[in-house]
């Protein structure tokens, strides 16, 4: 980062008597994982660029349960599930951003029934509605000037929660092609990792799933391949890399994205 | 007069037969667990009229759409017919409504007629389809056998059907000619749209009681085609004709990402939370204690009865599975192979209730003798099948508790996943990462 961005926690917010108008969900990818943290940093970038008043839980997050939820274990999801919302409620948390769709779809639909409503929105639609309220400029004759870019739809917001406009509003944004795969949208093909199997080796079959993707992907030799999913984004860079493609097609998030072309 | 006697027996017949058989399909789909959805009626009713009504979901593919479309419309205006026929069949009328009716009679059936044409075309290019295109959707391996028998033995009776119909209106343009005609109708043609022509040039020539004969065995053949489609329905996929509207009309309203809370389970993790719960402490006076319910679903009865409705109302289109991620690369897993393990397991038990007693234990279980756990450790929840489905049937739902029987009740994990599942529970991530170095990202460049 340009300039060190301090990631303010709610913990400090509440003991400042503060509290922060977004709550910033990470998520365990977006803390963990190398690749994904660089999308919660080009999120953060985008938070801290439009002024927004935002917080984390830091170590006090803890995962949403879904993976544990799609795998069928419903007491471990509900233990993560009462005590994340407990917490949530004792910040008095209203609004959520998520970086991650299956963060976003646990908390919007699952935790309300628990006793957890908040107004919760995924970091596309974020993005979109800072972009039609002017807060984000792109710089012209950028980096993706004249490229073509592809949007993989997260099953987790297209499906699951039909979105399909916020992401392709923001990428129509850039300076380049916007090109649709052949099964796009609603019909959509998974990269194969939702439903726990990010966490597992695919059962028997004739082939992975995400190289069934990748191929709807290249074959519209497009220079790079949009993602709004830190699974999405490690099972599609894994496919462009089994084709030797690695050096034609980039593999990034809207969120890197824009804030590499707003030059943030 | 006996042609009276025998109509009145065989409709008599027909309709208590298809009522018992209503009756089993209703008791069948009650063995389901209860599920709500009673909330929402407009938006309920919005839904049928597009999605079954309107077969909005069809249209996403043009060609099967149009086709579909005009054997089911086909197929609703001439059920329209049966009220001529079951008055006709029991007063020994010859066409009741022809003489009241007028021209609009003529409007009706000329559409009937119309239809058909259209119906006959799309039956023999989804004969064609079925049997000669090779459509991937139709030689998965659930398609061999019934199946597939029962998919061309709807399409040959429906081309039948229509020679039946045009049979008979076509003889009766020419009786009706030749001043033969039992109808109480003026002129010498009925004027419908097809077999005013059809009929002159198939029947032109023959004598009138082989003319008559015809008529009839038009007339039966085309009232006992009917009959026979009725009672053949409820063990047919072609049951969805009736059940899309139901189905639809009970649909998940909710986001399709959202799976169901179990309330069993969110009770027990409460009390474990809650340092005042005794978990020995006596049910309170007046209460006995529950059987402690099942955590997910084993056999057909820890299904909802939507689950179970979803089954009996599946065509075997095989959308489902085209669009499966885990199917189209080769797994076993196939949506459409859920549904119809589900609906069979629940014919099955449905039976063994009946003729063995409610208490019946067969032994089996959907979950093992029908559905393997490598079909369930296949799928990405990716919701394409529900996405994909004209009817609006939740495959994924299924598949969900038969994962949560397989975890919770028998501890049957894929390892990977059992170390998940640890971590998440040890270190509240799915990876074994501490969760005090859950921030570090944001001092790292």
């Amino acid at each position: 980062m340009s300039e060190k961005i301090k990631i303010p926690t709610v913990a400090e917010l509440v003991a400042n008597n503060e509290s922060p108008d977004f709550l910033f969900w990470v998520g365990c990818s977006g803390s963990f994982d190398d690749r994904a943290k660089k999308i919660t940093k080009a999120i953060v970038k985008i938070l801290h660029h439009c002024n927004i008043k935002f917080a984390v839980l830091g170590t006090e997050e803890s995962c949403t349960g879904d993976p544990a939820k799609r795998a069928g274990n419903e007491f471990a999801f509900m233990m993560q599930a009462i005590q994340n919302i407990q917490l949530l409620n004792e910040y008095k948390v209203k609004k959520i951003i998520t970086g991650c769709p299956h963060c976003f779809n646990t908390l919007k639909n699952e935790y309300p029934e628990l006793g957890g409503t908040f107004e919760v929105i995924h970091h596309t639609q974020l993005i979109n509605q800072l972009i039609r309220k002017g807060k984000i400029q792109m710089k012209g004759g950028g980096a993706f000037k004249g490229k073509k870019i592809t949007f993989h739809d997260p099953c987790y917001l297209g499906r699951a929660n039909d979105i399909y406009e916020a992401p392709r509003e923001v990428l129509e944004k850039l300076d380049s092609e916007l090109a649709e795969m052949k099964r796009s949208k609603s019909n959509g093909l998974c990269c194969g990792a939702g439903g726990a199997q990010m966490f597992k080796e695919a059962e028997k079959g004739d082939k992975e799933i995400n190289i069934e993707r990748t191929e709807d992907a290249i074959e519209l030799k497009p220079d790079f391949i949009a993602t709004g999913c830190p699974f999405c984004n490690t099972m599609m860079t894994d496919g462009v890399k089994y084709f030797e493609k690695e050096s034609e097609i980039k593999v990034m998030d809207i969120a890197e994205l824009i804030s590499n072309a707003a030059d943030l | 007069m006996i042609q009276i006697i025998v109509f009145a027996v065989l409709l008599i017949f027909t309709f208590s037969f298809f009522g018992w058989n209503i009756y089993k399909v209703i008791s069948n789909i009650s063995m389901g667990k209860s599920v709500d959805r009673s909330d929402r009626k407009s938006e309920r009713l919005k839904t049928m009229l597009l999605v079954a009504f309107g077969q909005k979901k069809m249209f996403q593919n043009l060609l099967p759409a149009v086709l579909h479309f005009f054997i089911y419309a086909a197929f609703v205006i001439t059920s329209t017919e049966l009220i001529e026929i079951i008055i006709d069949g029991l007063t020994g009328n010859h066409r009741f409504f022809a003489k009241p009716l007028g021209f609009f009679y003529v409007v009706v059936v000329s559409t009937i007629e119309l239809l058909s044409v259209l119906a006959f075309i799309a039956t023999i290019i989804f004969l064609a389809r079925r049997n000669l295109l090779k459509v991937p959707r139709f030689h998965m391996d659930e398609m061999t056998g019934w199946p597939k028998l029962d998919g061309n033995i709807i399409l040959y009776l429906e081309i039948l059907l229509i020679f039946c119909i045009f049979t008979m209106n076509g003889t009766d343009e020419v009786m009706l000619n030749h001043g033969w005609s039992h109808a109480h109708v003026d002129g010498n043609s009925f004027g419908f749209a097809v077999s005013s022509y059809l009929g002159p040039l198939l029947f032109e020539g023959l004598d009138q009681s082989t003319l008559e004969i015809l008529e009839r065995i038009g007339w039966w053949g085309h009232l006992i085609m009917v009959f026979g489609f009725l009672n053949y329905l409820p063990y047919s996929k072609h049951f969805h004709i009736l059940l899309a509207f139901p189905n639809t009309y009970y649909s998940n309203l909710n986001n399709k990402g959202q799976l169901t809370n179990l309330s069993n389970v969110k009770t027990e993790v409460e009390n474990m939370f809650d340092p005042n719960f005794d978990p020995y402490a006596a049910p309170p006076e007046g209460e006995t204690l529950a059987e402690p319910e099942r955590f997910g679903a084993k056999d057909i009865q820890d299904l909802t009865w939507k689950n179970l409705m979803d089954a009996y109302t599946c065509t075997e289109c095989g959308r489902c599975s085209s669009a499966c991620p885990a199917n189209q690369t080769g797994k076993k897993l196939s949506p459409r192979k859920i549904m119809m393990d589900t609906r069979d397991r629940m014919v099955e038990v449905g039976e063994n209730k009946r003729k063995k007693g409610k208490d019946f234990d067969d032994g089996k279980s959907l979950l093992g003798d029908y559905i393997s756990e490598e079909e369930l450790w296949a799928c990405t929840s990716c919701n394409a099948c529900v996405q994909q489905c004209p009817v609006n049937i939740d495959p994924l739902s299924i598949i969900v508790d038969l994962r949560r029987y397989l975890v919770m009740e028998e501890s049957k994990v894929p390892s990977e996943l059992a170390g998940m599942l640890t971590n998440i529970e040890n270190n509240g991530a799915p990876w074994q990462f501490s969760p005090t170095d859950r921030l570090n990202w944001a001092n790292e460049d």
